[in-house]
């Protein structure tokens, strides 16, 4: 099975390989068109700021290539807000894969901080998610200031102020927005999940 | 519900943890990778690495471990130690760390919170700050606690986070290794004045510290470095205490 890590200019892209070296597969990071759709498992990662990130990847052409693709594909953290359609952040126009508008965390007050930063726990609403379903009530790692609400693609929720989109599907496209490269034995098992499909 | 976080610090020289007691006087406590993933197995929500060389060749010995903890360790890690600019930022998390933290060179160039954030987006940027109270002021000190800026702690804390800082971790000089407790009030001001998350430092030692800081003070994290090195506190049994006492922990 050939797994490929999309590499980008908004990459945590070392950290994915390492957390897939770790369940025993062996992953490609590049930004080669031919590889990326030959691909069985594709990963779309992220850490940064939408609007630089959907720059390059329309410039590059990567966000054509992104969108055509047939085989399982997951988005992590920006990746998962660059599948949607808008970004409030940088108002920007994002890939369309999902319908869904991110935005930005409205704090009540200081007791709430931003970024959601730290671990916090998955629900899981719809079947056939990235999530196993024994998972549920699982604690993933979080850090966003940007969110996509809970929409029909929504497979599970987090709570931190409203309940948000923790996990989205849509067809072959599979999206977090928790780090489950960063989130421990859960995580693994999430990503295991992934390539298992 | 957001968990409160339990960090254990490790301070690293030419590829060795260290730690000191007020600053000074280290003492061994052993190989960094292989303690982050005992920490790590024992329930550690995050790790911080700071690089506590001076010199280059420990620089690049720091990067290279800094690839082996993102290899053998499956949650965040902070690191931090002599970054002055935003090359030495994008090789560190190119090497696979999550967060920078910065200190000295912060306070000497507060431009450079901005440049990081701006660059890699602020969750990556930990401002940690140190402060000495005295005479009802804490002071913000430069070089690992050695020189007084003239800074007052929640002046600059509220600056760093208006120029782009995700997060503050405040270390109380008065409370650092003494073992008495937190700086409680100053954490809880920190707190309740920022929109950005706290990471409480200094002074931890039985396990109504860490209860204390949370369940009082309100912040987010607490951060510890000998008393986890040297099992005086167990991670595991702490968090057990933790969540028998109400507060969110990760189990």
């Amino acid at each position: 099975m050939s797994i490929v890590i999309i590499k980008y200019n908004a990459g945590n892209v070392y950290s994915v390989q390492c957390a897939l070296a770790r369940i025993g597969a062996d992953a490609i990071i590049t930004d080669n068109a031919d590889i990326i759709r030959n691909a069985d498992k594709v990963i779309f990662p992220g850490v940064g700021e939408a609007g630089a990130a959907m720059h390059h990847l329309r410039q590059t052409g990567l966000d054509k290539i992104i969108t055509s693709l047939q085989k399982p594909t997951l988005g992590i953290c920006i990746g998962q807000q660059l599948m949607c359609s808008h970004s409030e952040e940088g108002n920007t126009e994002c890939l369309g894969i999902f319908p869904d508008k991110v935005i930005r965390f409205q704090q009540p007050d200081n007791t709430f901080k931003i970024p959601h930063t730290g671990w916090n726990t998955v629900q899981i609403t719809a079947e056939k998610g990235i999530i196993p379903q024994e998972m549920n009530d699982a604690w993933v790692y979080y850090v966003h200031s940007y969110y996509v609400p809970v929409g029909s693609h929504t497979t599970a929720v987090t709570n931190y102020i409203s309940p948000f989109s923790a996990a989205m599907k849509r067809n072959n496209f599979y999206a977090t927005q928790f780090h489950p490269e960063k989130s421990g034995d859960a995580g693994s098992r999430i990503l295991k999940h992934f390539l298992d499909l | 519900m957001l968990a409160k976080r339990i960090i254990p610090c490790l301070d690293v020289k030419n590829g060795t943890t260290v730690k000191g007691v007020n600053f000074v006087n280290f003492r061994n406590a052993g190989d960094p990778v292989e303690l982050g993933r005992q920490y790590s197995d024992a329930g550690a929500d995050e790790l911080v690495y700071l690089d506590i060389t001076a010199s280059h060749e420990g620089r690049k010995t720091f990067v290279d471990l800094v690839r082996r903890v993102a290899a053998n360790v499956s949650i965040p890690f902070t690191v931090g130690g002599g970054i002055s600019c935003v090359t030495d930022v994008d090789t560190l998390l190119n090497a696979g760390a999550d967060k920078i933290t910065i200190n000295s060179s912060a306070i000497r160039n507060p431009q450079l919170i901005s440049d990081i954030a701006n660059r890699f987006g602020s969750q990556v940027c930990v401002v940690a700050i140190d402060a000495y109270q005295d005479n009802g002021n804490w002071e913000c000190y430069l070089n690992g606690g050695r020189i007084p800026s003239g800074l007052n702690l929640f002046e600059w804390a509220h600056q760093a986070q208006e120029r782009g800082a995700g997060e503050i971790l405040f270390t109380s000089m008065n409370h650092d290794g003494v073992k008495t407790g937190f700086a409680t009030t100053a954490l809880k001001t920190l707190s309740q004045n920022l929109t950005i998350p706290i990471i409480a430092s200094g002074g931890a030692g039985t396990y109504s510290h860490f209860y204390d800081v949370f369940a009082n003070a309100g912040v987010d994290a607490a951060l510890a470095a000998s008393i986890f090195h040297f099992k005086e506190i167990e991670i595991n049994l702490l968090k057990d205490y933790l969540v028998k006492n109400g507060i969110t922990i990760r189990q």
